[in-house]
């Protein structure tokens, strides 16, 4: 009998091919229905400027993410993206919320409903922008608000950091003076912020180890 | 360049919208009947549903933003399909950046009126993040198995696993914070006081969340902490500007 992780593993499976399908087919109406295709040349260039980092940097956000997420969440994120801005961050919410631990399965179905209930918010406060875009412009572009709106990443990792740097405060160490000198020293690092996701996440996992092979944890 | 806003492309992001939005009920259901099954309770389920909802409507006021400047260059319905599904702000604008100034040299100030220029930004915007949706249904199985087999092998271990990648993570965005940024107007770098200020005023509203939590045994508040924390410190943030603080 198939388990429920099999399941999610079919449906999600059948979910993102059906989302691959449609995400390509949007440009391809396009073309088709304006007769305008992409010149080779302009296209590949283009796109290799663009692929070079992101397609680097997608790849390696599913092997990092996709643990903490589980698999229903990882299936839901990685179609509807946001992810170190929104689903990430809402996952971590919902199983500190709760209690649960990542990894396990009730910490999996936790992160499945919190990054689905982020997914239709989201959705739904995007297409009520879009069709109210131009009465939401002033307030959008309000200079006031321009403060809040630019701090959103340290807002949202400002209490995420004290929550786990609590649970583990030993592990949390080595990374974030890591994180903190390479940042601080190497110009142009903020463009670069996930690349350094992945880095981050080696030297937690090397420092972890260490400290737990010589039972300091 | 009238298409922009013709029916049959707003038909096309209502789809989009559906799709996604049926994924998410979908997954929402079963996850939900998995949830009660394993044993915890329809209240659990619904106050993590509101306290997620309510957390992430900052976030998404923020995309609106990026929706906005994106607007500018590709009118409202392409950068709203492109932001209900894969990407993120901090993608969709250099890739379109890529193509509008890197390829046909032309400024990301105005709207596009070239279809050639439209389409080839299309493209490259669609394909330059095409590959978690291959990575993921034909690995993710293998990853998770993976992660399995380390909390099976040694569960202690397999916690510090797990938190040892959150804080990989959050270090990365702690050391984001106080990276030097460029002032766009004058040329020169500067740490900004005022993402650090935001950062340790949310840590500061999280920790104070936390006594009273665990003070007054105020279990409830744990769902709504991190919202309470960055709301709080966003609009510390407006405070901390209005003094001047950069």
């Amino acid at each position: 009998m198939k388990t429920y992780q099999d399941k999610v593993h079919l449906w999600g499976r059948i979910w993102m091919v059906s989302a691959l399908l449609m995400m390509i087919s949007i440009p391809a109406i396009i073309s088709v229905t304006l007769n305008e295709w992409p010149h080779l040349q302009s296209f590949l260039q283009g796109l290799f400027t663009t692929a070079i980092i992101f397609w680097t940097v997608t790849t390696v956000e599913v092997f990092t993410f996709s643990p903490m997420l589980g698999s229903a969440g990882t299936y839901l994120g990685f179609t509807t993206g946001n992810l170190t801005n929104l689903k990430v961050p809402s996952a971590l919410n919902a199983m500190q919320g709760l209690d649960v631990k990542p990894g396990s399965e009730t910490g999996d179905v936790v992160s499945a409903i919190a990054i689905a209930s982020s997914t239709i918010i989201t959705t739904l406060i995007i297409a009520l922008g879009a069709a109210l875009l131009i009465p939401l412009t002033p307030l959008l572009e309000a200079a006031v608000l321009q403060p809040a709106f630019d701090n959103i990443i340290p807002a949202l990792f400002g209490a995420l950091g004290v929550v786990y740097i609590a649970r583990a405060w030993k592990i949390a160490v080595a990374p974030i003076v890591a994180m903190l000198l390479i940042f601080l020293l190497i110009p142009g690092t903020t463009d670069l912020v996930g690349i350094m996701v992945p880095v981050g996440v080696v030297i937690a996992l090397i420092s972890a180890r260490i400290l737990y092979v010589t039972n300091k944890l | 360049m009238d298409f922009l806003s013709s029916w049959w492309l707003i038909a096309m992001a209502l789809f989009v919208v559906c799709f996604v939005l049926s994924q998410s009920l979908f997954f929402l259901l079963k996850a939900r009947k998995r949830a009660l099954e394993l044993g915890l309770s329809k209240e659990e389920i619904r106050q993590t549903i509101v306290s997620t909802m309510i957390f992430s409507i900052a976030p998404s006021v923020a995309i609106l933003l990026g929706l906005l400047a994106l607007s500018k260059v590709l009118g409202v319905v392409i950068p709203w399909i492109r932001l209900s599904v894969l990407g993120a702000v901090t993608y969709e604008l250099p890739a379109t950046i890529n193509v509008v100034e890197g390829v046909f040299g032309e400024s990301i100030g105005n709207r596009i009126s070239d279809p050639q220029i439209f389409v080839t930004v299309l493209w490259v915007m669609t394909l330059g993040i095409i590959p978690p949706l291959i990575i993921v249904p034909l690995f993710l199985k293998r990853i998770q198995s993976r992660v399995k087999t380390i909390r099976k092998k040694d569960s202690k271990w397999g916690d510090h696993f797990m938190n040892a990648m959150f804080l990989g993570m959050i270090s990365a965005f702690l050391g984001y914070v106080v990276a030097p940024r460029l002032d766009e107007v004058t040329g020169e770098t500067y740490v900004s006081l005022l993402a650090v200020l935001t950062l340790i005023s949310s840590a500061v509203i999280m920790a104070v969340i936390g006594i009273i939590i665990t003070k007054y045994k105020k279990e409830w508040l744990k769902n709504y902490a991190i919202s309470v924390s960055m709301l709080g410190s966003m609009a510390l943030a407006i405070l901390y500007a209005y003094l001047g603080v950069r």
